[in-house]
């Protein structure tokens, strides 16, 4: 469980979170929705410590964040992964150099192990056979994969998305959803995904933050974000055609 | 001014994120070697063409500027050395290599810094300038100075080239011996010590440039020419401090 009290991140007068509090829950695919430019991205890089908050509190399983001491930071940090938005592959390795690079780092296996592991992860992303290809050399969706597999790949109890499905075609969108909340309900992590995507909304919202204008608009689920009753979060939605055929076909069905 | 005490205080900050043990000694000896490859086993052909050429030139040069009976013939290989030794193999070759080195290193960790190659590193935990600049630093460190002992040879070598097709004047006999006059070993010396200040140099102001990136591709050309020129700007003040120190 990671919470996040009173997060407030200016720059330079431009307040962008502005009292950000939230709870993300373990073993579920926690969601931060938001139009571009809400804040979501600084919102994941306060959490994850790439940037600093003005004020508030981290908690990582009530261990705080903020105010750890680098040996602490460092064990911590080995506990989590980071899916950046475009993809963050290292492109002087190959996939499963990329994959075995923070086994090498820390891991105390021997290198034959290291590499079942890796393979292991390439093969739970279902990357088989690309093993040896550079990041230049694959598609965006494989590239995708293999980010995940290498944030897998020391078993990290929190996992961070950045738009994990942004540039990609509907359907391997909604495979890395499916893969993403596969992984999280499996290793009980929690996962925390930044999103403007309907359907990765109605797929795996499990626990839905929204925020506009650097506020917490609202929290809820996929099941009863439809019918929240605030103004902002129906704007943003049925700003979305799918969204908007989706609640006709609901009204239409309850009046027939 | 403000603005350059603040380059230098995070130039600092990076030196002594760098300038740390190794998190994992295997991954830094296998970087090294790779490093030691990209960045000086693949700079060798264009050190010795340009050391031969130049070595000719100077030779050439030499001779032509002092016809006077006056001067004995040997002169011209002896002046050739002393140039080649003290300054062209290690000054001028490693502004050459700060052009072709230090573009390459600001733009390889410029590259990754925008796109959250850097960040990615941060995240797992691992230190990322260690990481990264290490191995170049100390790679081109081991590496420049043997770069530079070949261009030592090779330049001469051009320059007994030239005494072969020039004749005239200048003949093999009286090259060979000028460039035996008066051998002074220390001049070797102080040539190697100044390349690995250079190298030092060359690599962390590169690294640092491209480290400290913040936008997309054309900030990352930017730091990369902004590298090229700091470099070589240190090098020449570093060349004088070092003739000071070393010579006088
Ligand atoms: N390093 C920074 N310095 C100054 N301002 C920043 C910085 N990073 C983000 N901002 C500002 O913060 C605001 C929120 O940006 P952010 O990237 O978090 O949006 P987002 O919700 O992730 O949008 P998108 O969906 O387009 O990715 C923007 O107005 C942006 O200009
Ligand atoms: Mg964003």
């Amino acid at each position: 469980m990671v919470e996040v009290k009173h997060i407030v991140k200016t720059f330079e007068g431009h307040t962008v979170l502005n009292d950000i509090s939230a709870v993300f829950e373990e073993g579920k695919t926690n969601l931060i929705i938001g139009r571009s430019g809400s804040g979501k991205t600084v919102l994941i890089k306060n959490i994850i410590g790439l940037m600093r908050p003005d004020s508030g509190r981290i908690l990582y399983d009530d261990r705080d964040f903020i105010s750890m001491d680098k040996p602490e930071l460092n064990r911590l940090r080995r506990e989590m992964g980071m899916l950046f938005q475009g993809s963050a592959l290292f492109d002087s390795m190959t996939v499963l150099e990329n994959v075995m690079f923070p086994l090498n780092m820390f891991s105390h296996e021997s290198s034959k192990e290291r590499e079942k592991r890796a393979m292991f992860c390439l093969d739970r992303v279902n990357l088989p056979g690309a093993e040896h290809l550079f990041p230049s050399e694959i598609s965006g969706g494989m590239m995708k994969r293999a980010a995940i597999a290498r944030t897998i790949a020391l078993n990290p109890q929190y996992l961070f998305c950045d738009e994990p499905n942004s540039g990609l075609d509907p359907k391997t969108a909604l495979m890395i959803d499916d893969l993403i909340h596969g992984i999280t309900t499996e290793y009980k992590m929690t996962t925390v995904i930044n999103t403007h995507d309907m359907n990765s909304v109605l797929n795996i919202g499990d626990n839905i933050v929204f925020i506009q204008d650097g506020r917490k608009e609202w929290q809820g689920t996929k099941s009863n974000i439809m019918d929240s009753g605030n103004k902002a979060l129906n704007d943003f939605l049925y700003a979305s055609d799918l969204f908007r055929k989706v609640k006709e076909a609901e009204t239409t069905m309850e009046e027939g | 001014m403000k603005e350059a005490l603040y380059q230098l205080g995070e130039y600092m900050l990076l030196m002594r994120k760098t300038l740390s043990i190794p998190d994992r000694w295997s991954m830094f000896f296998r970087q090294l070697i790779k490093e030691i490859y990209k960045l000086g086993v693949d700079s060798l052909w264009i050190v010795v063409i340009i050391s031969i050429f130049i070595g000719t030139v100077i030779a050439v040069q030499i001779s032509l500027n002092i016809q006077s009976p006056l001067i004995p013939k040997f002169t011209i290989g002896y002046t050739t050395r002393e140039i080649i030794l003290l300054e062209f193999s290690s000054s001028i070759m490693c502004l050459i290599l700060a052009g072709k080195v230090g573009s390459n290193i600001a733009s390889e960790i410029g590259t990754m810094r925008v796109t959250e190659q850097i960040d990615a590193m941060e995240i797992m935990g691992v230190n990322s300038a260690n990481f990264l600049i290490l191995p170049k630093t100390v790679g081109l460190m081991l590496f420049i100075p043997v770069l530079v002992i070949f261009s030592m040879f090779t330049g001469i070598l051009g320059g007994v080239l030239a005494s072969y097709i020039m004749g005239g004047g200048m003949t093999p006999s009286a090259f060979e011996f000028g460039i035996q006059y008066y051998f002074n070993a220390f001049y070797v010396e102080y040539s190697i010590i100044k390349s690995v200040v250079y190298a030092y140099i060359i690599s962390t102001t590169s690294a640092y440039f491209g480290y400290n990136v913040k936008g997309g591709a054309l900030e990352v050309g930017k730091a990369s020419t902004s590298a090229v020129v700091m470099s070589s700007v240190m090098i020449l003040l570093a060349d004088v401090i070092l003739t000071h120190l070393l010579l006088t």
